[in-house]
């Protein structure tokens, strides 16, 4: 079971592992969206949409559409 | 001749790109459009020891050169095109001390353009409190590049830079990055087929999405290569992301150490209450009910001022000089026109300062952030609130304020639908017909008249959000739509920030929207003062004869009332009167219907000029009430009745009577197309409305 940006939760973190969707868009990874960067789960809107995270060190928020095109691995510490 | 340099201001969105470019030139700036488009051009210029002039333009924000929005290609556009006037000889990249990683990505794409690239590091002041420090020697050397710490906060470095840009000569033109690494083979072909060209040149043309000036079309013909599948040149474009990411932080990590124990931040603080699923709507309403209060309430108090001394003015000319056409047409026609312009400013500068203050604090980012999801049922995005709510005062600033909306589409719902919110214009009418038609009496201790008002202001929302739903069912639009928002750190705004935009936003006002206002006020003018025939020529004799009785105050009313009736506007208000019998009106409020284009609150007073009651002065309104009360038609039956006084309101409430907002939409859109569909449309509405309410309720 692969875990997306989309199913963390508030204060949780992960590791980015794929971003191979064609749906995401190019501008989320010039903002640092890459593989092996660590993401954060900052806060979230009501029915957790958009999301605001801390990409490596890039505090930004999408969409849920697009957080759940961004696989990840959780990290367990915490 | 002096010598000049072309500079080019580039960097991301909130890295301060503003205040730099504020810092360079001052108020020796302007703004502008790109010929065709509405993206705003920020020029000035900045002058130089030994009598250079650097003549700075402040590209709109990217994050990279991969434009995917129409703001984005113009800085592309720019810097692949050789022969554009305003092609740089340096560019000067604005990056954020607390986000350089990201901010480098961009620097390395310009850098491997060849163009002289400086690098500025803004907002030093906060580097100790975020725990970093930099070694400016490393990163010079590893960057290959001349860099200029500065703080626009604490004024520091900009004389640095000043003198980076004078010696511009001096930069090194060697790229960071070989991007053809990331597909051999796909390079070489390139380089074959077009062997006098720049190859990251050429990739950035064959990757770009969106179509380019004729210059690189011409220069370069793709027809013949064969090039490749949209996805597999996207994974190429993240496989040159990923590399060059690479090299920035092989660059950072010996010319940047971050001290995460040192940083402090009050942004996780605030993001906690203004985040909130709670709070933060809380506190945004708060927010929004000031800025209500302070366009509603407190720029009545200058807007007063402003009427009175333009009514004094003109008061002034009648008297001062001798009568005649042209006293008439510079009291009632230019002055009263230049008069209705400047009136809005209080409003149009008090909701820029709100505006700008949020922007500028990075706040905004938070509103949008937790009204996207709400918004994006009816097609608008979290940045239509804003406009939205604005719309009650005033379309005018509001529609200004849609800039801030990067999808063209959201941004384009939301320039076509403010104006079905209760702007301040309305009230007056609103008022006076209430007064006059909704009887006396409260339900659940809410008076009639107030519940009425108040159900105007909700049909209004509604009928904006309901629009919006149905236009976003209908446009069909080119720009992709994805949605991602940075949200940046909290920021104590700059005053200079704050007082520039006010200042700009203002000026664009009052010299793009006055223009056209000014025209129709005296268009207006002309119809109303000039009539075919003897009736409008003798008034005076007819009316002298017909009320011998009258003090001279009364009859000099009465004439105007005749003048109006067969001035043209008279004559077209009667032409009209079969098609607004329907509705419940009478020629005479359908005179005050054509005059209430110019602005709805004109309304009142025509209709004070037509019932003769003398001066427009709202004063005077108990005694314009009275006279409409006992408005008949010839058969007995009154003008003014709760039928028609609802098919009067709803008229208001929904069509598009206010030729400043029309105006400002073929500013902001670049054509006439949009405000015609917004006038007819709105119009249309408005008209199948109060007949369906007249007919009913008559």
């Amino acid at each position: 079971m692969s875990f997306t940006i989309a199913d963390l939760k508030k204060g949780e973190r992960g590791i980015i592992t794929d971003i191979s969707s064609d749906a995401i868009p190019l501008k989320l990874l010039e903002m640092g969206c890459l593989p092996g960067n660590v993401v954060e789960l900052i806060q979230v809107a009501p029915f957790s949409d958009p999301m605001y995270l801390d990409i490596n060190g890039s505090h930004l928020a999408i969409r849920k559409e697009t957080a759940e095109l961004i696989l990840i691995e959780k990290t367990l510490d915490e | 001749m002096s010598k000049q340099i072309n500079v080019a201001l580039i960097g991301n969105p909130n890295t301060g790109k503003t205040s730099v470019f504020n810092a360079l030139t001052g108020l020796n700036q302007k703004v502008g459009n790109y010929p065709g488009i509405t993206v705003e051009k920020k020029e000035g210029v900045c002058k130089l020891p030994r009598g250079v002039k650097a003549h700075i333009i402040d590209l709109p924000g990217t994050y990279s050169l991969n434009a995917s929005s129409i703001d984005e290609n113009v800085v592309i556009e720019l810097l692949l095109n050789k022969n554009d006037k305003d092609y740089p000889d340096v560019a000067v990249l604005i990056s954020d001390v607390e986000n350089l990683k990201r901010n480098l990505l961009l620097f390395t794409q310009i850098k491997d353009l060849k163009i002289p690239t400086i690098l500025v590091i803004n907002m030093a002041d906060r580097m100790n409190r975020k725990g970093i420090s930099l070694n400016i020697p490393v990163l010079e050397q590893k960057l290959n590049t001349s860099i200029a710490l500065i703080s626009t906060r604490k004024n520091e470095g900009i004389q640095r830079l000043k003198d980076l840009i004078n010696n511009y000569k001096e930069l090194s033109l060697e790229p960071c990055l070989d991007t053809s690494t990331i597909d051999v083979d796909y390079f070489e072909r390139l380089k074959k087929a077009f062997p006098n060209q720049d190859l990251f040149k050429l990739w950035l043309v064959i990757t770009h999405d969106v179509n380019f000036g004729k210059m690189t079309r011409q220069e370069l013909d793709f027809s013949e290569f064969k090039t490749k599948s949209h996805s597999d040149l996207k994974r190429l474009q993240q496989k040159e992301t990923i590399k060059r990411y690479q090299f920035i932080n092989e660059v950072l990590k010996e010319g940047q150490t971050v001290d995460v124990s040192k940083a402090t931040g009050y942004r996780e603080r605030l993001d906690i209450i203004l985040t909130h699923k709670v709070w933060g709507y809380v506190i945004f309403f708060v927010i929004l009910l000031t800025i209500f209060q302070a366009i509603y309430d407190w720029a009545s108090v200058p807007m007063d001022f402003i009427d009175a001394s333009f009514a004094s003015l003109s008061d002034w000319v009648k008297v001062t000089f001798s009568p005649g056409v042209f006293t008439d047409l510079l009291a009632e026609g230019i002055i009263a026109g230049i008069g209705g312009i400047v009136i809005f400013i209080p409003q149009i500068a008090f909701l820029f300062l709100f505006i700008s203050v949020l922007e500028e604090s990075g706040y905004m980012s938070r509103v949008v952030f937790l009204m996207d999801r709400i918004m994006r049922r009816f097609g608008l995005s979290g940045k239509s609130v804003v406009p939205l709510i604005s719309g009650t005062a005033c379309a005018i600033p509001a529609i200004m304020a849609t800039r801030n909306i990067e999808n063209w589409k959201e941004r384009l719902i939301t320039i076509l639908v403010t104006p079905f919110t209760t702007c301040s214009a309305r009230l007056p009418v609103y008022l006076i017909i209430i007064a006059l038609v909704i009887p006396e009496g409260r339900f659940l201790g809410l008076s009639y008249q107030a519940l009425t008002l108040m159900l105007l202001y909700l049909i209004g929302f509604g009928m904006a959000v309901f629009s919006a739903y149905i236009l976003d069912k209908i446009l069909k639009t080119k720009s992709k739509s994805f949605f991602i928002i940075e949200m940046p750190s909290y920021k104590i705004p700059l005053f200079k920030n704050v007082a520039i935009t006010v200042i700009e936003k203002t000026k664009t006002f009052i010299f793009e929207a006055g223009k056209i206002i000014l025209a129709i006020s005296i268009i207006l003018w002309v119809l109303a003062s000039y009539g075919p025939g003897k009736q409008f020529n003798n008034a005076e004799t007819i009316i002298s004869a017909e009320y011998q009785n009258l003090n001279k105050i009364d009859l000099e009313d009465k004439i105007a009332a005749h003048k109006l009736e067969y001035s043209y506007i008279g004559i077209i208000g009667k032409t009209i009167e079969p098609a607004i019998k329907p509705l419940g009106y009478d020629w005479k409020i359908g005179i005050a219907l054509i005059t209430s284009f110019a602005a709805r609150e004109v309304f009142i007073g025509t209709l004070a000029t037509i019932y003769s009651v003398g001066s427009s002065d709202v004063e005077q309104e108990e005694t314009i009430k009275q006279k409409m009360a006992a408005e008949v038609y010839p058969n007995g039956n009154k003008i003014f009745t709760l039928a028609s006084g609802i098919s009067l309101l709803l008229f208001y409430a929904f069509a598009m009577q206010c030729m400043s907002t029309l105006a400002i939409v073929k500013r902001e859109t670049n054509s006439w197309k949009w405000p015609l569909i917004q006038l007819f449309v709105m119009t249309f509405i408005a008209y199948v409305v109060a007949l369906i309410a007249f007919q009913l309720l008559k």
